[in-house]
């Protein structure tokens, strides 16, 4: 319970990031915060007290795993985020060349 | 399980470290200490696959953030500055959804199996027939390559897609001075 409430509270880290801050990079790294808390979450829900990882090691002993389905949702959403990511901060670079600052105030201002 | 609970707390300071300091290297650092105390973390909640990736996709991620961060500027010059008017109405749009979050959240988490107690009402379907219907030994490879294998094709779509936006964007030549 007091475990998915603090991922709560780090995805909410993240989206301060977000939506106070006004530099670049700053915002990209609220965008990674709030991938991990998710991907955490998500990991937490499918775990069993005393389970083992999903990997058969014999077909006789009794399959007592954690849940896979969560395990293989987070695996998709771990590499789609770095995609996101890496977008993102070229788009990032590109504007600091054109505008020489990361502030999002001073990007407006000159849009002229 | 307090191990768990003490990597939370530090993953938390990080992440207030990250957001606030002023220097960017350091932030994008303390964002490494979040991503490893992630990875760390799926290993102790019995998520080998998930570590690994995770661990890869960490070390990606830093590397192209201090690059950017190289090529640019490591002050973030807006930390200390005067607080303008847009952002106290931010700050304060923020809290009140922050907390309407924290409530609606409490809420659902409550209705979830508690920590430790996943139920598994699909998953022991899979885990049980996995090995005859499929042949894989590693249940989360069974998942993403077979029974939810449309998921992994969209995932590659979108990884494909980013990959394009990236190469069309770092490209020199065609571009206007």
């Amino acid at each position: 319970m007091i475990i998915f409430i603090s991922c709560i509270i780090l995805f909410l880290i993240g989206l301060y990031s977000i939506v106070t801050k006004r530099n670049l990079i700053k915002i990209a790294i609220g965008f990674a915060l709030m991938e991990y808390a998710i991907n955490l979450l998500f990991a937490l829900i499918g775990f069993r007290k005393g389970a083992l990882a999903p990997i058969i090691t014999s077909v006789d002993s009794p399959h007592n795993f954690v849940d896979p389905i969560p395990q293989a949702l987070v695996l998709t959403a771990i590499v789609i985020a770095l995609g996101t990511t890496a977008l993102m901060l070229v788009v990032i670079m590109r504007i600091y060349e054109k505008y020489k600052t990361f502030d999002i105030a001073e990007i407006k201002k000159l849009k002229g | 399980m307090i191990e768990l609970y003490l990597f939370l707390v530090f993953m938390i300071v990080a992440a207030i470290i990250a957001t606030e300091i002023k220097d960017l290297l350091a932030a994008v650092i303390s964002l490494g200490a979040v991503g490893f105390s992630v990875a760390i973390m799926f290993i102790l909640v019995q998520a080998p696959d998930l570590a690994i990736v995770q661990i890869v996709v960490e070390v990606l991620t830093v590397v192209i953030f201090v690059a950017v961060i190289l090529r640019s500027t490591h002050i973030d010059e807006t930390v200390g500055k005067k607080i303008a008017g847009t952002q106290i109405t931010a700050v304060v749009l923020f809290s009140v959804f922050a907390f309407l979050f924290l409530f609606a959240m409490f809420k659902a988490i409550q209705e979830l199996p508690a920590f430790g107690n996943a139920t598994m009402r699909i998953a022991k379907e899979y885990i049980r027939l996995g090995l005859t219907q499929v042949g894989g030994a590693n249940m989360v490879a069974n998942v993403i390559l077979d029974y939810r294998a449309l998921d992994t094709l969209g995932e590659a779509t979108v990884l494909f897609t980013s990959v394009i936006g990236v190469v069309a964007l770092m490209r020199k030549s065609g571009r206007k001075k």
